[in-house]
């Protein structure tokens, strides 16, 4: 009697704990959409993207999360990116990064101007 | 009585004919699925992770603060970088998690690179060893989870935990870590940090997938465990992991 109180529902079903909570994570919000949401609409960003060397970068590792834009697009206006620091912290000349990875010391690389005054940052190719 | 028999199968052939209409146009339309197609006896999740590939952008680390809101301070995945140098030490940084990348290393004259860390979802886990109330488990498919209304936050798992992957949480007081974005992956999206990672540095893997690139990446590659003689059997896999990382 004490035991059916005590101990949560179906507790040890899966094993020494409440399978209920496999539930209670599952349904926490999601914050990033994910790529095949972005392209349903953005079609021509996607296409350019693909021709680019930026082809495997998600939208949303440049745009942020954006699953409330997905859910309301008129509601959830997104922001541009900050350029300066988007860009850097990929493709600042650092002696860890990968040899074939494209670095630049940005400070003599672009002079103070801003990455996307030449290169578009869905196909970055100049 | 004749007539309304007649009737009767006429009527019974009509709605036969309309039943295998609607259940052609159902196949064909494609039924709804079932609100919980998901079936964990059929998963048993991981991550690959290439070290080559990583550029320490901190962008796996960003997505998962902002996806899972983890509080100022905390991380559920970081990035550290080494610097290996003969004879001495190795130097390990990780200025906020990498949250915002790392200063940049001129440093040519060294070895150096980017160690991404998370949880690694042990399928033999000392954390979930010491709960004392069940709170913290394994689940079915291969995911250590927190059962955050049964966690007292006595911290034993936080310490017994070989890899530093899990904290208190100080808005809940209670023990909070890498999910593997349990919410996302149940719903077919991969993880916050794999969908965010501009080289594909590190991917989501289902090893009871048949089809999963898992496969032939440990086929094909060297790959390494972090603290392999603490015998956890950890489920993030390396590649081209130095020997100096711990």
């Amino acid at each position: 009697m004490l035991r059916t109180v005590l101990v949560p529902k179906a507790f040890g079903e899966y094993g020494h704990y409440r399978p209920g909570a496999l539930e209670t994570i599952r349904q926490r919000p999601i914050a990033y959409a994910g790529q095949q949401q972005c392209v349903m609409c953005h079609e021509d960003e996607a296409k350019e993207r693909a021709s680019g060397k930026h082809a495997k970068v998600a939208c949303e590792a440049c745009h942020g999360p954006l699953a409330a834009h997905a859910a309301d697009p008129v509601a959830n206006v997104p922001k541009l990116p900050d350029v300066a620091n988007l860009c850097r912290r990929c493709h600042e000349k650092d002696a860890a990064k990968p040899a074939g990875f494209p670095q630049v010391v940005t400070a003599e690389h672009s002079g103070g101007m801003a990455c996307n005054d030449c290169h578009k940052p869905h196909n970055p190719h100049l | 009585m004749d007539a309304s028999r007649r009737d009767l199968f006429k009527i019974g052939g009509k709605i036969l004919v309309l039943a295998s209409v609607g259940a052609t146009l159902e196949q064909i339309v494609g039924a709804e699925p079932a609100p919980d197609a998901y079936k964990m006896a059929d998963h048993w999740w991981g991550m690959i992770i290439d070290i080559e590939e990583c550029i320490g952008c901190g962008n796996c680390v960003r997505a998962c603060s902002k996806e899972n809101k983890v509080p100022d301070g905390y991380f559920r995945t970081w990035v550290e970088r080494y610097v290996v140098e003969e004879g001495k030490q190795p130097q390990v940084e990780s200025p906020k998690g990498a949250m915002d990348g790392f200063p940049p290393l001129t440093r040519e004259d060294v070895k150096s690179f980017f160690v991404p860390k998370l949880c690694n979802h042990c399928a033999d886990s000392p954390c979930v060893q010491v709960c004392p109330v069940g709170a913290t488990f394994l689940s079915p498919d291969g995911v250590v989870l927190v059962d955050p209304n049964y966690c007292l936050g006595c911290r034993y798992c936080v310490q017994a935990c070989p890899y530093g992957c899990r904290y208190l949480n100080p808005g809940t007081d209670t023990v909070d870590k890498c999910t593997l974005c349990y919410h996302r992956i149940t719903q077919g999206l991969t993880t916050a940090c794999c969908e965010n990672c501009p080289t594909g540095a590190r991917q989501l893997v289902d090893f009871k997938n048949p089809k999963d690139p898992v496969h032939e990446f440990l086929r094909k590659n060297m790959v390494q465990v972090l603290k392999p003689y603490m015998a956890t059997q950890p489920k993030v896999y390396y590649k081209d992991l130095d020997g100096s990382v711990r």
